[in-house]
């Protein structure tokens, strides 16, 4: 393969200057210690193509109203902070690019749903983490520690690589109808967690997850309606591995 | 007002503190106070691997280990330090392993290991794979690793509390810790946990630059904290500026890019590190790379329409080999510039980082009041703290190590000291600076808006304080620093609620960031050389003579610069004799 030269490398990074645009930014805002009704705010800005949601609610946090209150911090999809629904859909505020949206229309911006909403873009994410510590989400291996490594082949390995990437920032478990009707179903976020310690080689708790996810509110309440997946910002095959912990659930039952 | 009572409190729970809360957690009753949710914290950004010469695909040893970070610390790294992080890095690995964590493996099953900057066999002969890493979220893979270790051992979280104040009180013995200060985000109450030993592992303090890799939230809190309560901090001049941050943006594109085989060029296409550093190259360590580009800018070798990046070139690596070894950077470059890495070269230039600097702590991660005396019973571990094993610059992954080696250390020594101290009295009024802190800022009627102050403050760090300083630009950013501090006088906060009340604090960091500033100008104007992450173009020369020693500064209104005073601390050195730094 040949090495980039001096006449391409000059061409493909040659962006043109950044344009800017005007945005309308509907935001759903909510705070008990005034009033017990949410309502919708509308904010106009101008933005840039290069910006993300994230910017639009920082620049009205920091040039118009202080009071908007959201979390955040990576501000570049690793941290898990500002899972909201965006357009009526959960994703990262922070990697969603304003020109990959339709700005003809309003943009709109509501906490995700089924987790109490604590003010504003905020909710509650304790119930969530409950579920996710509820599955045992640590290795257990009670043989003699080695002096050295655990060896894993690198299939072993790769066997749950997918369910590792996961940062906890709910989207997925806040998109799914299943558990807006039913806040005690585990959701797919402790499910993938699972998934992620079931089909780890060194592991030996997994009967006992699957156990746990074999309850009332576990895997089978799943009706595999795909917004999971949709939802993952890590683009983790979420249905796939509810999938096979269903599976090994199973067979474990036979 | 609630009270809380624990041996041990950890204020933070990125990978120092809850590496730290791990071993503290299962000798004392330990709680771990956190502004954010443990699983926010920034060490999950980390990407490219945490180094021990484990040697298990090729010759290794501590000794080169701790060679390297000497060296690459530019000799101002204390030498005992480093010999003990190269050494306990093995142990360090195999615990996290133990722990579950999900390393890349060797074919025979082992955890891999690949190249990083700075890191060589033998003494600078050639680079050495040394790196234990997970694809490239080694942080992420860390952080979720510690976070589950934590949930098995039933350690106990405050989240979203933010620590203020740190409780000091004079003994016989001299000041010791009482107990830290915290605001509960949810409610905006104040709550004093009283506590036997206290460990800062608060992160770093990148938010005082405009480019930077670190979050929003990385604002320096625990430093800033200890020095409000007259202790010293260490080596602030010193920060390290990561060559490739995606352009215009900060957001950081691992050393590992280039471990892996990518190439930085310049607008003529050339292979510009191969003039700066003829051995190593493009893994040279990072303070020369990120020099070695501002320069090639400089002297408008330029990419893009304003000159102003230069290129990370992967493009002759096979894109299979990329998704495999690189896929979350090369997202990133997909994500925030539009740029597909498989086909074109990344725009990148040097980003805000790491600091070198911090609460300065003996190897067992106490405290220093002062060159000489350490507090025992206070603690600090991972990026707030200053041991100092990275000198004058850090070496790639030694900070993943750093924060599992020193959190461990902190860890235990808290617990044990815990087990032999008694619980000292809270003072009446302990409370006072932390309410007088929230209640100058809500009450404030200015007209100033933070976010305008914080950017303001931003561009002058990154136009005076950046990879190039001079006397001149630093007392341009000290005089644009006090301006400021006028203007944040002068604030006007809009939410005056309690609940989740995001626009005080914001202000409240500000405040620290304003502070730090100030604290890594004046340091950096005293020192009168170059050296590491410092480089002053009126002082081109490391000057060993007069500056082989750690900066102290302290609050003192007496002080004519800027009311810090400048005191010095010895480098502790073993057996490596200060040779020039070539590559
Ligand atoms: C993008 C990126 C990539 C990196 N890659 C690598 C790498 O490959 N290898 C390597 O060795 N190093 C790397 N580093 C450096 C390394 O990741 C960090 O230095 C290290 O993770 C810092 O860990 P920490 O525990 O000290 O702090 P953090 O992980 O930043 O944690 C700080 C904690 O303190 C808490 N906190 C802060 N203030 C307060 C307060 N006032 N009250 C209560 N809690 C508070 C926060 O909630 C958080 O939990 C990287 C850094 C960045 C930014
Ligand atoms: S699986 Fe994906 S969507 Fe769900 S919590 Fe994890 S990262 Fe977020
Ligand atoms: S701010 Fe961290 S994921 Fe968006």
């Amino acid at each position: 393969m040949s090495t980039a030269t001096a006449e391409n490398t000059q061409d493909q990074t040659a962006s043109e200057a950044i344009p800017s645009f005007d945005v309308t930014v509907r935001v759903r805002r909510y705070n008990p210690e005034v009033s017990e009704d949410a309502h919708w705010d509308e904010f106009q800005l101008t933005m840039y193509g290069t910006d993300r949601v994230l910017d639009c609610l920082h620049k009205i946090k920091w040039e118009i109203d202080g009071s908007l209150s959201f979390r955040r911090s990576c501000a570049h999809g690793v941290c898990g902070s500002d899972a909201m629904r965006i357009n009526g859909r959960n994703r990262l505020a922070c990697k969603v690019l304003l020109k990959d949206l339709d700005l003809s229309k309003p943009l709109t911006v509501e906490p995700i749903k089924g987790l109490p909403c604590e003010k504003d873009l905020i909710v509650d994410m304790e119930p969530f983490f409950q579920s996710y510590r509820e599955i045992m989400p640590f290795l257990v291996n009670v043989d003699n520690e080695p002096e050295r490594e655990r060896y894993q082949s690198a299939e072993d390995r790769a066997r749950f690589d997918d369910t590792t990437k996961c940062i906890l920032c709910a989207a997925c478990t806040s998109s799914c109808p299943v558990f807006w009707t039913d806040g005690q179903y585990f959701g797919p976020a402790a499910i993938v967690n699972a998934h992620r310690f079931i089909f780890d080689s060194r592991d030996q708790a997994g009967d006992m997850r699957l156990e746990i996810l074999n309850d009332k509110e576990g895997v089978w309440r799943c009706r595999t309606t795909f917004n999971c997946t949709e939802a993952c910002p890590r683009g983790i095959q979420i249905t796939k591995a509810i999938a096979e912990v269903k599976k090994a659930a199973l067979s474990r039952a036979m | 007002m609630q009270v809380h009572k624990y041996d041990v409190v950890i204020v933070g729970a990125g990978g120092a503190g809850m590496r730290a809360a791990i071993e503290s957690g299962q000798r004392a009753k330990t709680a771990v106070l956190t502004k954010l949710y443990p699983t926010r914290s920034h060490t999950g950004a980390a990407q490219g691997g945490m180094c021990a010469a484990l040697a298990n695909v090729e010759e290794d040893s501590w000794e080169w280990h701790t060679f390297d970070t000497i060296k690459g610390g530019d000799y101002l790294v204390d030498q005992d330090a480093a010999e003990i992080m190269a050494k306990e890095a093995i142990e360090a690995v195999l615990d996290l392993e133990k722990m579950g964590l999900p390393f890349n493996r060797t074919p025979e099953g082992k955890i891999d290991q690949r190249r990083f900057g700075g890191h060589t066999r033998d003494h600078g002969k050639s680079p050495v794979r040394r790196a234990c890493y997970a694809a490239d979220r080694t942080g992420h893979m860390i952080l979720q690793t510690l976070y589950q270790a934590c949930i098995k051992h039933n350690v106990e979280f405050y989240n979203e509390f933010y620590v203020f104040d740190l409780i000091l009180v004079d003994t016989p013995e001299g000041r010791r810790p009482s107990g830290v200060v915290a605001y509960e985000l949810a409610t905006g109450e104040l709550h004093v946990f009283q506590a036997k030993s206290v460990v800062f592992a608060t992160g770093g303090n990148g938010k005082v630059f405009k480019t930077t890799s670190n979050a929003h939230t990385l604002t320096g809190d625990g430093m800033a904290i200890a020095f409000r309560n007259g202790l010293p901090l260490e080596d602030m001049e010193f920060v390290q500026f990561h060559p490739t941050g995606l352009a215009g943006l900060g957001i950081l594109v691992s050393e590992a890019a280039r471990g892996e085989g990518g190439i930085l060029r310049n607008s003529d296409g050339e292979r510009f590190m191969e003039r700066y550093a003829p051995t190593i190259k493009d893994l040279a360590p990072r303070d020369i790379v990120a020099r070695s580009m501002a320069n090639e800018v400089r002297e408008g070798r330029g990419c893009g329409p304003n000159k102003d990046y230069v290129l990370l070139d992967l493009t002759h690596l096979e894109p299979a080999h990329i998704d495999a070894k690189l896929p979350d950077i090369t997202e990133f470059a997909r994500t925030y510039l539009g740029v597909e890495p498989y086909t074109e070269p990344v725009p990148v230039f040097p980003t805000a980082h790491y600091t070198m600097g911090g609460i300065p702590t003996d190897i067992k991660g106490e405290v220093f009041e002062n060159s000489e005396k350490t507090i025992p019973g206070l603690y600090a571990a991972g990026e707030v703290a200053c041991v100092s094993v990275h000198g004058s610059n850090r070496l790639g992954t030694n900070s993943l190590l750093d924060i599992n080696v020193f959190g461990k250390r902190a860890g235990v020594n808290a617990a044990e000291y815990s087990q032999r101290a008694e619980f000292l009295p809270i003072p009446d009024d302990a409370m006072e600076a932390t309410e007088a802190l929230l209640q100058n800022a809500l009450s404030a009627h200015g007209s100033e808006k933070v976010g305008a102050i914080r950017k303001d403050l931003q561009d002058t760090m990154d136009l005076n304080m950046q990879v190039f300083r001079t006397e001149e630009s630093i007392n341009q950013a000290l005089s644009d620093i006090s301006a400021l501090e006028e203007r944040y006088a002068n604030i006007a906060i809009q939410d005056h609620g309690k609940r989740y009340n995001l626009d005080l604090l914001e202000a409240v960091e500000l405040g620290f960031l304003l502070q730090l500033a100030k604290v890594m100008s004046v340091a950096a104007l005293h020192r009168q050389e170059s050296r590491g992450g410092h480089a002053r173009e009126d002082f081109p020369k490391r000057d060993d003579e007069n500056f082989m020693v750690h900066s102290m500064v302290y609050e003192d209104p007496s002080s004519e610069t800027a009311g810090i005073r400048q005191e010095t601390k010895p480098v502790i050195f073993t057996h490596y004799e200060p040779m020039e730094r070539k590559y």
